[in-house]
Parts: structure tokens; sequence; C-alpha cells
């Protein structure tokens, strides 16, 4: 059953667009997968290599920027952002993880929070290369109705979760999970610690680009506050893998689904709009206190819980 | 260098150092914190947020000079500190998960309700305390009338920076000479070890963590006669003191108050000479710096200097 469900989700999810949802239903559900691709990378890195990263936008945002880039100042389209991130995010990646991979734990938490930051404010302020502030907009869309970027990013996310499951059930995996569980250990075994962490990084890295590129083409307009940004894409990140379970496979996707939904929800309610990091913060706080391996990971946990109350009535 | 340009790298210096002291106060509460908790407090500058508001209300409502708020806001930080360690950062290191950084990303969501809270009772407009002295500067013309540069010192750049002196002092003091104090070190030092030797090591954590609170909701009573806040305020100061403890040698107070005036005068001489929008960067390639050339910090430098002896 375990081994059939991913195909079984698939499966629904190439039929989905036949089914004629509105193009607002088709958004979110663009968004959802959007997400867990990201999800899917953060945690390659953070739950499996636990190198927890708290810079994602910046991999995101130079994704976002190879494809915005490519447009704007070559003229040529910007889905030749996709490939050609995976060597400008791969360089960069390399780059940030010969400074931050030395760092450990919360410092390397840290060093990559500020990456993110860094990178805001590179882009905001190289106005020449970059546009600054007004961003780059992309006019004329490629595809009018939804169906063809839905495909697409599923493709992306089907490719990302194979190649997740790949790397992980390979000794390569065994690896990240050594050094996540004690890398002086792994160290002392012969890992060279170093050179996997620097893998999971780029590989990490380089997906998210991917997402990044797409979300140009996506959107059709990117700005650094809004690809670099710390709490609507970092942050975001990391509670789609806490919520949905850190070291699962299906986490990231379970995970994705709650935290968009959950934004849209809060988004169209008035009221409760202004209050969404609130929200967000509360069940951030509550997942990590009470369910600290996430939906997935704690599911035991969650079914014990309402076995107990089904037994008592 | 003709008189213009001296006069303007004095007053970058003076201002840097200015700007270094409060820093330091700020990078003082994440360091102790960091020493005995081992955990890095990512709300630390939401926590200074919380003051800044404290202040400004205190004084919009009833008139209370920003510096007098402090007898108000710091305590206040505390009680809102030993809260937070209490009932949010204590059940989470009993917790036993997957990933490490739980206790971080936890004090990240504390930040973003506390920036979010503040943003929904004050909006997000930019607010200022005018006080009435917040204008006012010394100048060395008036002081010496044939100075070949005018310098001048800003009042409330200055009291801030002597009040943060002050308290800075008062905290020396605290840990040095007080029972409570040294206990605290003890726990930074060797929480096991502490613990063998009779000390409270729970207490001291509750302790630590509201006194790195108060610390900061000073600072941030500092800065309100000389600054603007608005909610989202806090993420730029967490960055700033996780900087400042990584420069100065993480846990080491004496590396923090180093690290925090090296800061200064970093920003202050990037924002003269390169651009203010730049200043941020210039912080982050301090860090950058640091981590590959001093990862151990100012604090390594001072021990291996002792060494060398």
């Amino acid at each position: 059953m375990k081994n059939v469900l991913p195909f079984i989700v698939l499966a629904a999810l190439v039929l989905l667009p036949a089914f004629g949802f509105s193009s607002y239903v088709m958004h979110i559900a663009i968004l959802v997968i959007m997400w867990c691709v990201i999800g899917m990378a953060w945690n390659l890195l953070g739950g499996y290599c636990g190198q927890v990263s708290f810079g994602h936008a910046a991999f995101f945002g130079v994704g976002a920027y190879t494809a915005g880039m490519l447009y704007s100042k070559l003229g040529i389209s910007g889905w030749w952002g996709i490939p050609a991130s995976v060597v400008i995010v791969t360089l960069f990646a390399l780059g940030i993880g010969y400074i931050c991979l030395r760092l450990r734990g919360p410092y390397f938490a840290l060093a990559t929070l500020s990456v993110g930051v860094i990178m805001r404010i590179v882009a905001e302020n190289l106005v020449h290369v970059t546009g600054g502030d007004l961003g780059i907009m992309i006019r004329e869309r490629t595809w009018i109705g939804k169906t063809w970027y839905y495909y697409i990013i599923l493709l992306i996310a089907a490719l990302t979760f194979t190649a997740v499951r790949m790397i992980i059930r390979s000794r390569l995996g065994y690896y990240f999970v050594a050094i996540r569980e004690d890398q002086d250990a792994a160290e002392s075994l012969g890992i060279n610690t170093t050179l996997y962490k620097t893998i999971a990084l780029c590989v990490s890295a380089v997906i998210t680009g991917f997402a990044g590129a797409f979300y140009t083409n996506y959107m059709g307009y990117i700005d650094p506050k809004v690809v670099f940004a710390l709490h609507d894409i970092s942050i975001i990140t990391i509670m789609v893998v806490m919520v949905g379970g850190a070291a699962t496979f299906g986490g990231p996707v379970v995970g994705a689904f709650i935290m968009v939904l959950l934004a849209e929800i809060i988004r169209s309610i008035p009221k409760l709009g202004t209050a969404h990091h609130t929200l967000f913060g509360i069940l951030l706080i509550v997942i990590i206190i009470y369910l600290p391996n996430g939906i997935v990971g704690d599911f035991a946990k969650i079914r014990k819980l309402f076995g107990a109350r089904r037994g008592a009535a | 260098v003709s008189a213009v340009q001296l006069e303007v790298l004095l007053q970058t210096l003076i201002s840097g150092i200015l700007l270094g002291g409060l820093y330091a106060l700020i990078g003082l509460g994440m360091t102790i914190i960091m020493g005995v908790m081992k955990i890095i407090n990512l709300a630390h500058g939401e926590l200074m947020m919380v003051a800044m508001y404290i202040a400004y209300v205190l004084f919009s409502a009833f008139h209370i000079d920003p510096y007098a708020s402090i007898l108000i806001a710091a305590p206040a930080l505390f009680l809102l500190g030993v809260g937070l360690q209490k009932y949010l950062i204590n059940p989470v290191l009993r917790v036993e998960a997957i990933i490490p950084e739980n206790q971080v990303i936890l004090t990240v969501g504390i930040g973003m309700v506390l920036a979010n809270l503040a943003t929904i009772i004050f909006q997000s407009d930019y607010r200022q305390t005018p006080v009435d002295y917040g204008t006012k500067a010394w100048y060395l013309r008036d002081y010496w009338k044939r100075s070949p540069v005018d310098l001048s010192l800003s009042l409330p750049w200055t009291v801030s920076f002597t009040v943060a002196v002050l308290i800075t002092a008062g905290l020396w003091f605290f840990l040095t000479k007080t029972d409570t104090g040294k206990s605290i070190r003890a726990t930074a030092q060797d929480r096991d070890a502490a613990l063998l030797m009779g000390v409270n090591v729970g207490r001291m954590r509750v302790i630590t963590f509201g006194l790195g609170s108060a610390l900061v909701g000073a600072a941030g009573c500092l800065f309100i006669p000389i600054y603007y806040i608005y909610p989202d305020i806090g993420g730029q100061f967490t960055l700033i003191s996780f900087v400042i403890t990584i420069l100065g040698g993480l846990g080491s107070t004496v590396g923090a108050i180093i690290g925090g005036l090296i800061l200064g005068l970093f920003e202050s001489l990037t924002a003269t000479y390169i651009g203010m929008g730049w200043a941020p960067v210039g912080r982050f390639v301090i860090f950058v710096a640091v981590l590959i050339f001093i990862p151990g910090g100012v604090a390594s430098l001072l021990r291996s200097r002792k060494l060398g002896k």
C-alpha cells in the first residue's frame, strides 16, 4: 500500500484538470504543488541531513531572478531559467556552502538566514542589474489558462519526489542521516561530511531554484521583497516540513496542502487576514510542542489520541 | 586630507561608537541567553520591539520620558522572558524530535506572533516619540572657538550611550559579585558541574532568559528617542544581535561589548562612505569574514593572547 500510494496520488493529480475546476482552484493547486517542491527540497537538507536552513528564500530568489533576468536582459523566454538555474543556483549554493557549512546546528541556521537577507538587500540595491524594488515584469504570458502551468509544476514535483526518494534510499541517504544523527561519529566512520553536506545543499538549492524559476514564469512578476521574503518564503518552507513531518516522504506534501489551504482560508476571512502570521506562529509553536515530528511523523500519536477517545466513548 | 574630510571621518567614528554602545547592550542580552541556554533566541529583536512599544505607549499616553520608562519596560520584559522560557521553551527542550533545532524554530514562531500582534494593535505605521531634546546637540566650536574641525555630539545619543554603559557596568557587577550572577556564570560554563555544586540550574535558566530580555528591553527604551518604531523592526535587531555575538565569540560578554562597538563603527563607516542602503550588507560582510577568518570571534583572540603570554 505504501509503495502504491504515491502513484495513486499522482494519477489523481494528473486527472485533476479534466474535472474542469475554476481557475482559482487550479491556482491553489499550483501553489500547493509548488510548495510541495520547495518543502521536499528543504526536507532533503533539513530533515534528512539535519542542516536546518532558514534561508531557502535565497535559492528560491536566485532561481526566480535567473529566469527573470534572462527575460529582461537577454530577451529570451523566462522558461530557459529552469535549465539555467541548475548552473547558477549550483554555483551560488557552492559558495554559500563553503561559508555556511563549516557551521553547525543553530549557527548554520542563522548563517543561512542572513544569506537570505543579504540577497534581498543586494537585489534591492543593484538597481541596474535586477531592477531594484521595481522588480521584473514578464509582459507576455506563455499561456492564458492554468492547465499547462499545472502540468509543468506537477512534472517538477514528480521528478523531485522520485529524486529525493532515490537519494534517500541510496548510500547517499544513509550518509545524510548519519550526519544528522551525529556528525562527529559520521566523520570518524570515514564519511566525508563536508562533501555530503555540500551535495545535500546543492541538490536542495537547485530544486528550490526550479520552483523559483517556475514562480517567475507563472506569476509574471517578481521583486526582491517577494522572492527573498524571510517570513513568507523561508519560514513558510520550514513550516511546510514541520507541519507535515520532517524526514518523511509524504510530510512536505501534507504540509504544503495544509499550509496553502490554511493561508488561503485565513486570507479570505476579512478580520483574520492581518493576523495570519500570529496564527501561523501559534500553529508552529503548537506543532513543535505537541507533534514535533509533524502530522506524518507522529501519525501514530494522532491515531492513538483519537483511538483513545473512541475507546472512552 | 582636507579639514572637511577629517571632520566627516571623525564625526562618523563618533556616531559609530555611540551606536556601538547601544548595539553592545543588545548583544549582551543575546550572549548571556546563548551562554546559559545554548540556544539562539531568534525572538530577541521582537522582544526589543515590545519594549519600544511599551515606551511609546507610556510616552504618548502618560508623557513618561523614554529614559524613565526603562524602569517599567525592563521589568515587564523580564517577566515576559520568564514566561516564555517557563511555558514554551522549557517544554520543547524536553521533547524528542528529528530536527534538533526545534527551539530555534520555536523562537521564530514567538517572534512572528509578537511582530504580528504589534501590527494588529499599532498598525504598520512608523511612529516616533517626539521628545523635546531630540535634536539638541553639543558643538565642539562652542567650547573651543579655534578648533580646526567642528564636531557635534547629539544629546539623546550621548545620554543613551551613557545609560547603556551604566547598565553594562551594573550587569558586570551582578555577574561577578552576586551569588545569583556567579551561579549563572557557573551554569554557562558547565551545566552538569554547576548542578553537582548545588546550583538550581532550571531556575538559573529562567532568570537568564528574563535577564536577557530585560537587557534588550532597556536597549529598546534607549533607542526610542533616536529612532523610529514599526512592528517589523525586530527582525533587523535579531540579526544585529546575532552578528554581534558571532563577532564577539559565542557566549562571551566582553566579546559582545567589543563586537557591538566594532559593528557600530563599521556600519557607520559603510553608511558614510558607501551609502545608507548598503549598511546592512556591511553588517553581513563582517559576519562572513569573522566566520572564515576568526571563527571563535574576538573572545578567541583575547584567549589566545592570554595563553601566548
